[in-house]
This record gives structure tokens, C-alpha cells and sequence, in this order.
């Protein structure tokens, strides 16, 4: 039998033909020990979980609605806008959506590289990890074609181009995706296709996901291994309680921007039906994207331009192998913990750039912004080698449950 | 005190882009001025007798060259107008339809499930009869250009006198707010170029704001239910986020 | 950011905290009714099929005897201006005859014309009669090719596998000389 303690005749039943409901304590029930001292930046893989349930909910129906023609588009958007029951909220819950889903997965992301989430024994978890954010890329820029407004078109028309930078067979790549000699009805009609399909891809890595999470267990603001049974609570009800706790404010934040600012994270060039004849003065990508469109345009040659963009996403699946500290945490990092600060900085400088036009002032930090995240990795390769961590604690519980005790203690034994 | 400054970060970027500070373009032509609209803000409503006046200038001006295909004849309910008074509107249009029995296409008066005919029969007709730039349908036009109703109501207003050594190009006209300053639309308002059914005096500036206003609704017709949701959405999610803040700190409390 | 101390263990904290637990779940089921509902309600119909919901018919031009049809809702709709003779042929048709019991008079607003949803209530075939050279069944009204249903000059089943009489939609005369169907 599973061990699963219930009284209920009909759980019983399903438990004996089905052990669902063990399987589901020890994933994430009573039976799922968890680090006890997680912060509250542990609550966005939850949330990002729950973005991608909304972004499908949503999109499955809106697919109901749309129609994926050049010529019925637009005007299908605009049917679920303003004929629709429900169709404008929507609309706006899948659009604005996606933004919060990068959000959330880059800040994520982010606390990986802050705690260290990616060394080992989670060097897989952390490349599933990168590989979703991949998938999420595609699926997010072959929705934002679907409205087939002025951006999703030109925007669809300068991504593609990129892959006949690839030598030889680059056109022929770039013509085979178009299903003809520019972005028309076949691109769209095979995005759309893709759109629905990649989000199921993505549920199925993100079980890869959750699965390399639970053969460690999550990692924890320390950094050091959760050991023995006193450093490890039941997941139910703690982590349930606080997820859902972190469910709420997510909702809040994701309302305040879907009912009062639905367009603030928009481009307005959107609103006009896509012109093929006609080129929007500056093509900008949606914010999630600008990082890597900073970067693509700083460097002047188009090959090593796509080569950079593509290899800032691509750096990050080997990290575990160019940060070779011993110590996860940037809590008992000092100077790793300066270069994270300036890194997140760059990257958010990276963003400010890739929405303004490649010239002048722009263009020139846009470099130095490009060089530096690439200086970035040699930096803590080298740091990983040179820096002296301070000292760990013994264990988590000592660290939490006796406080400033800890500290006084390892200080004892770095002087023994 | 982390979470507090990711909190307050996270806020700043999203306040900052709801902004417009976000993705800007190189300067081109003044910013428009902000008017004070009576449905921006949270609690921001329609204000129908406005959009009422501005629906009279979209008819009586605007619509000789623009369309507005996005506005059925029955969405204009909205707007305070009742069914007979709709189905008389409606029928002041001829709407091509067909085809009939034997084959032909055929011209009807509209009924209130039509939308407004445009009037030119495609892109292309639009553009000849207009110096090769096609006036573009007014639907969605609060929405598709940057600074939305406020550029709408300023581009109106920023017909001017080029400035000395400024000479607007052939066929165009020159225009403050206006990217690059060249506009082909001659200015499309005058001093009482409209009789306001409502007897209001039909300044430029009032006709302006009145068919800004109106634009905003073809724009966003569920402006109103979409405040009035995220109200109640928002307080009861505080309400909600509140109790879930309690109970974890309950479930926690053991370990405190 | 001071919170009430250490939990009660007596009965009233019990209490206290299922109250709350029992709080956060009871809002939270509302939360999710309240976002289900615009999803399923989605799927109804839209704001322009439902403008489409009614449609307006002129008879005028139809002669005495003759049939027209209609489309409303993507259905089929037979306007039949009927001849005296096929009224009182109608009319004089016992109840128990029928399969499906109903006078005439319940079935039309004003005698000399009948509307009826054209689609048999058998299978959803459309039955033939409304074209001159149709066959029109024994009765003399339409007749079902699909699996031989008969129906009368008030277009109710007298003989074959449908088991009701034509549908008749909801409609109104908007004046002696048009109707308004839906």
C-alpha cells in the first residue's frame, strides 16, 4: 500500500488502483521536505508555473475565436475586442500575460544566479531551465505575429532575415520558414500552428523540470546542502501556505496592468493593420526581448551580430562549468555578489538600449554594455579561482534556529 | 527588506512604463499636451454628450475620407442613443449587399447590424483620390499612434504657420504635432464647421476634444466595464491576498 | 509589520485558525468561479451573431399558393401564403388523426400564412415542397426525401418516422405585410 492515511472509502478506492493522491503528498504534499529557510524569492517558479496555466487557459480561448489569415487577422482580434463575451478581457489577460510570465521567469532566473541554484548537483535542472526559456521565446515571438499588425509583421520580417546571416544555406533556411519570398499567409498560418503547439512542449519540460527539482530538492538562501531532518519542513502546508500567499500579490500586479494600463507594455504601431509596402519608423520587439536585440544591433557585422545574440542565451547553459566556486551562495560571496548586481544592471541597461534607435550616444553604450555581459562570465570564471568565500555555517538549522549563533560559532573555528 | 526593494524596483518599472517612458521614439514633433479626458484615471468614465458631439463631427467632416469599419450601427447605444433613433441613422446609409437572386450586387439602406460603410471602395481608391496617402480608418486610431486621444486632439489644434525658413513640401501641410511636420490632411476644422445638435459652440478646440473623446470609444468600447472589473477585481484581491497573508503567517507560526 | 503573537492551542485558536483557513478557501473557490464564468461565457454567442438573431421578412410579393424560403439563424424557414381550400383542408383534419396532435389555428398567427422551421424533426433533413415540382407527400403539404415523412397543408407529421410537427419559430407581424422572425 502507499502509506497515504485517509479515512475516505472513495480515495481508498482510486489510491489502490491509481496511487495519484500519494504521488501528489510526496510531490508536492505533507510527504515533500523542503529547505526550511527559503525566502520569498523561492515563490516564482510557483508563479511561473501558474502564469503558463493562464497563458493556456487564455490562449485556448482565444484560438477558439481567431482566425490565422492575412486578411481575416487583424479583423479577428478586433471581433474578440469588441463582439466577444469576455473577448477584450481576454485578449488582454493572454497579452499583458506574457509580460508577467517573463517577469517572473527572469527574476527566477536570476535567483539561480544569485544563490547558485545552477551548480551541482542541479547543472541539468539549471540547462532544462535555459531550454524552456528558449521555448517561451519562440512561442511568445510567433504570438505576437498573430494580431498581424505593423509590428508583428515587421517584427517577424527582421527576426527571420536574421538566419541568412547562417553561411551557404542561409537564404534557403530564410525561405523555407517564410514558405515564400517574404512573411505572408504561410508564415502566419504555420506560427499559429507552432503558437498552440510549443506551450504543450513547454508543460512537458517543465515536468522534466520539476522532476531534476525533486531528485535534490530545491536549493536555499544558504547555499549549503539541507541535511538532516531539522533543516527540512513538509512542503504542505508550509510552501503551499506561502505560495499562495505569493498567488495573491501575482494576481494583484497582473490586474493592476490588465484593467488600468493593458497597453502600457505595448507598441502602439500594433493598432494598424500590417502593411508590407509601408516600414514603421522604428521596429521595436516586445520589452522582453530587448536585451538581445541591444546586443544583436551593436555589433556592426550581421553573422557575428546573430552569433552574439543568440550566444547570450547560449552562454548561460554552460555557467555551471565556467563558475567553479564551491560556494553556491552569493550570501558568503562578497565580490561575486558586487559583479551579480552590476550584471543584473547591465542587462537592464541592455534593455533600455535595444528600444532606442542604433545610433549617436545609444550605439556607443550599447557596446560597452554588449562587451561587458560577455566580460562578465570571464570575470566570475576567473573569481571562482581567486575569490576567498566566507565562512558557511554548519548547517541550516543551526543558521536559522539559533540565529547569530551560527556565525559565532564557525567564527570560532575559522580561528581554531 | 530585499523583497521591499524588489517590490519597490518592480513597481518603479511598471509605473515608468504605464508612463510611456518605456520604448520612446527620437523626438518627432512636440509631445502633445495633456488634456484632462473625463475617462483617464481609475475611476475615468465616458462622457456620452461629448462623444455625442464628436460622433456629429466624425459625420459631418470626418467621414468623407476616413472610415470607421470597426463601429457597427448598434454599438452606438453606447453612446446614449436609442434603438429608433439607431435604426434612422442606420437607414441615412446606403450599404452594398448582395448578391441577390439573379445574381447582381445591390445597394439597401443599413440597419443597425451594419457597420459604417467606408468611403472608398479599397485601399488603393483611397490613396489615388488622396495624393497617393490613403486617409487611414479611425477605429482604432486613439490606440495606434503614441500619445493616443491627446495626439488626436493636438493634431487637430496644431495647424500653424510654418516657422520663418520652414516651407511645407508640395501637397502637404505643416503641422506642430505631426512626426516629421508634413501632414497631407489639409486641416480638417473650422470655426463652426459643425452645428452641434446639443447647441454647443463649435469651436475647433471643441470639436477636438469632442472627436478625441468619441475616438476613444470607437477605440476601446468596454473602457468603462474594464474600470469598473478591475475595481472590484483589485479589492477583492487585497481582501483575499490579506487572508492568505494571515494564514501562512498562521501555518508558520510553529516555526517562529 | 507586527502581527498577533503566538498561536492560542486552545479550542478558541482551533477555531480562529479554521475560521481563517476555511476564509482563504471559501475566496478563493469565489476567485475561481469568478474567472471560470468570462472563459465559459466566451463561448456563447457573440455580440454580432446575436445582432443577426432576428430577421425581417416581407410578404408582400408572394401570391396566393405560393412558398418562399428564408434563412434565420442559419435555418431554414418556410413562408407558405395558403390558398383557402388548403386552410380548410387543414382545419378539417380530426386530432386523432395526427401523431402529433395540434390544430391548425395553434399553429399559424393569421390563417393565410404559415411559417415553420424547414427541417424535419426526424433526422434534420430539409423537406421538399417549397419548389414547384417538388413532390409534396400524400398530404399536400412537404414531403422528406430523406426518410419518407409525410406532412400536411399545416405542415404537421401525418405519416413516416418524425416524430413531431414542423417547428414553429418565434415570430411577429411587425406589419399586415411583414413578419419578424426571432
Amino acid at each position: 500500500m502507499s502509506g497515504l492515511k485517509t479515512n475516505n472509502a472513495v480515495i481508498r478506492w482510486i489510491e489502490y488502483r491509481l496511487p495519484i493522491f500519494s504521488f501528489l503528498d510526496h510531490a508536492v504534499g505533507s510527504q515533500y521536505p523542503t529547505p526550511r529557510n527559503l525566502n520569498y524569492w523561492w515563490n516564482y517558479g510557483s508563479l511561473a508555473g501558474l502564469a503558463l496555466v493562464i497563458m493556456i487557459l487564455t490562449g485556448i480561448m482565444l484560438a477558439m475565436q481567431y482566425t490565422p489569415h492575412v486578411t481575416l487577422a487583424f479583423d479577428s482580434v478586433e471581433r474578440i475586442m469588441r463582439d466577444v463575451n469576455s473577448g477584450w478581457l481576454l485578449r488582454y489577460i493572454h497579452m499583458n500575460g506574457g509580460s508577467i510570465f517573463f517577469v517572473t521567469v527572469y527574476i527566477h532566473l536570476f535567483r539561480g544566479l544569485y544563490y547558485g541554484s545552477y551548480k551541482a548537483p542541479r547543472e541539468l535542472l539549471w540547462m532544462i531551465g535555459v531550454a524552456l526559456l528558449l521555448l517561451m521565446m519562440a512561442t511568445a515571438f510567433m504570438g505576437y505575429v498573430l494580431p498581424w499588425g505593423q509590428m508583428s509583421f515587421w517584427a517577424a520580417t527582421v527576426i527571420t532575415n536574421l538566419f541568412s546571416a547562417v553561411p551557404l544555406i542561409g537564404e534557403s533556411i530564410v525561405t523555407w520558414l517564410w514558405g515564400g519570398f517574404a512573411v505572408g499567409n504561410p508564415t502566419l498560418n504555420r506560427f499559429y500552428a507552432l503558437h498552440y503547439l510549443l506551450p504543450f512542449v513547454i508543460v512537458g519540460v517543465v515536468v522534466l523540470h520539476i522532476w531534476a527539482l525533486h531528485r535534490f530538492g530545491s536549493n536555499n538562501p544558504l547555499g549549503i546542502d539541507a541535511d538532516g531532518p531539522q533543516d527540512k519542513i513538509p512542503f504542505h502546508p508550509y510552501y503551499t501556505a506561502k505560495d499562495a500567499f505569493g498567488v495573491g500579490v501575482f494576481l494583484l500586479v497582473l490586474s493592476a496592468i490588465v484593467f488600468f494600463a493593458p497597453n502600457s507594455l505595448g507598441e502602439a504601431d500594433n493598432y494598424i493593420p500590417a502593411n508590407p509596402l509601408s516600414t514603421p519608423a522604428h521596429i521595436v520587439p516586445e520589452w522582453y526581448f530587448l536585451p538581445y536585440y541591444a546586443i544583436l544591433r551593436a555589433i556592426p557585422d550581421k553573422l557575428l551580430g546573430v552569433i552574439a545574440m543568440f550566444g547570450s542565451i547560449l552562454i548561460l547553459f554552460v555557467l555551471p562549468w565556467i563558475d567553479r566556486s564551491p560556494v553556491r551562495s552569493a550570501k558568503f560571496r562578497p565580490i561575486y555578489k558586487q559583479f551579480f548586481w552590476i550584471f543584473l544592471a547591465d542587462c537592464i541597461l541592455l534593455g533600455y538600449i535595444g528600444a532606442k534607435p542604433p545610433e549617436g550616444m545609444f550605439l556607443i553604450v550599447g557596446r560597452v554594455a554588449t562587451a561587458y555581459y560577455f566580460l562578465h562570465f570571464v570575470i566570475i570564471f576567473v573569481l571562482s579561482y581567486v575569490e576567498r568565500p566566507r565562512p558557511l555555517p554548519n548547517s541550516i538549522s543551526e543558521a536559522v534556529l539559533k540565529g547569530g549563533g551560527a556565525t559565532a560559532a564557525a567564527k570560532a573555528r575559522e580561528k581554531a | 527588506m530585499k523583497t521591499l526593494t524588489a517590490a519597490l524596483l518592480a513597481g518603479l518599472f511598471i509605473a515608468q512604463l504605464a508612463a510611456g517612458i518605456g520604448p520612446v521614439h527620437a523626438a518627432e514633433g512636440a509631445g502633445p499636451p495633456k488634456h484632462n479626458w473625463p475617462f483617464s484615471g481609475v475611476f475615468g468614465r465616458f462622457d456620452r454628450a461629448a462623444m455625442q458631439r464628436g460622433l456629429q463631427v466624425y459625420r459631418e467632416v470626418c467621414s468623407a475620407c476616413h472610415g470607421l469599419k470597426y463601429i457597427a450601427f448598434r454599438n452606438l447605444e453606447a453612446l446614449g442613443y436609442g434603438e429608433e433613433e439607431i435604426k434612422a441613422m442606420a437607414a441615412e446609409y446606403t450599404i452594398a449587399d448582395g448578391p441577390n437572386d439573379d445574381g447582381d450586387m445591390f445597394e439597401r439602406p443599413g440597419r443597425p447590424s451594419d457597420y459604417f460603410p467606408s468611403p472608398f471602395a479599397n485601399d488603393k481608391a483611397a490613396a489615388a483620390a488622396n495624393n497617393g496617402a490613403a486617409p487611414p480608418d479611425l477605429s482604432l486610431m486613439a490606440k495606434a499612434r503614441p500619445g493616443g486621444p491627446d495626439q488626436i486632439r493636438a493634431l487637430m489644434l496644431g495647424y500653424e504657420d510654418p516657422p520663418a525658413g520652414v516651407e511645407a513640401m508640395e501637397g502637404l501641410h505643416f503641422n506642430i504635432y505631426f512626426p516629421g511636420n508634413q501632414i497631407a490632411m489639409a486641416a480638417p476644422l473650422s470655426e463652426g464647421a459643425v452645428e452641434y445638435a446639443d447647441g454647443t459652440e463649435a469651436t475647433v478646440e471643441q470639436m477636438a476634444t469632442d472627436v478625441a473623446n468619441f475616438l476613444m470609444w470607437t477605440a476601446e468600447p468596454y473602457l468603462e466595464e474594464r474600470h469598473s472589473m478591475g475595481i472590484k477585481v483589485i479589492l477583492f484581491l487585497l481582501v483575499f491576498t490579506g487572508i492568505l497573508y494571515a494564514a501562512k503567517r498562521k501555518v508558520w507560526s510553529d516555526l517562529h | 509589520m507586527a502581527h498577533s503573537a503566538s498561536p492560542p492551542h486552545s479550542d478558541d485558536g482551533e477555531t480562529r485558525r479554521d475560521f481563517l483557513y476555511l476564509a482563504a478557501a471559501g475566496f478563493g473557490a469565489i476567485g475561481t468561479a469568478a474567472v471560470i464564468w468570462p472563459l465559459i461565457n466566451s463561448m456563447n454567442p457573440s455580440a454580432e451573431v446575436l445582432a443577426l438573431s432576428s430577421t425581417e421578412v416581407d410578404l408582400e410579393p408572394l401570391e396566393e399558393g405560393q412558398r418562399i424560403t428564408v434563412v434565420w439563424r442559419g435555418k431554414p424557414i418556410f413562408v407558405d401564403r395558403r390558398t383557402q381550400k388548403t386552410i380548410d383542408d387543414a382545419r378539417a383534419v380530426p386530432l386523432a388523426d395526427l401523431p402529433d396532435p395540434q390544430s391548425d389555428e395553434e399553429r399559424v398567427k393569421k390563417a393565410e400564412w404559415l411559417v415553420m422551421i424547414g427541417i424535419c424533426t426526424h433526422l434534420g433533413c430539409i423537406p421538399k415542397g417549397q419548389v414547384a415540382g417538388d413532390p409534396v407527400g400524400e398530404f399536400g403539404g412537404w414531403f422528406c426525401p430523406c426518410h419518407g415523412s409525410h406532412y400536411d397543408t399545416a405542415g404537421r407529421i401525418r405519416k413516416g418516422p418524425a416524430p413531431k410537427n414542423l417547428f414553429i419559430p418565434p415570430y411577429e407581424f411587425a406589419t399586415d405585410t411583414s413578419i419578424v422572425i426571432g
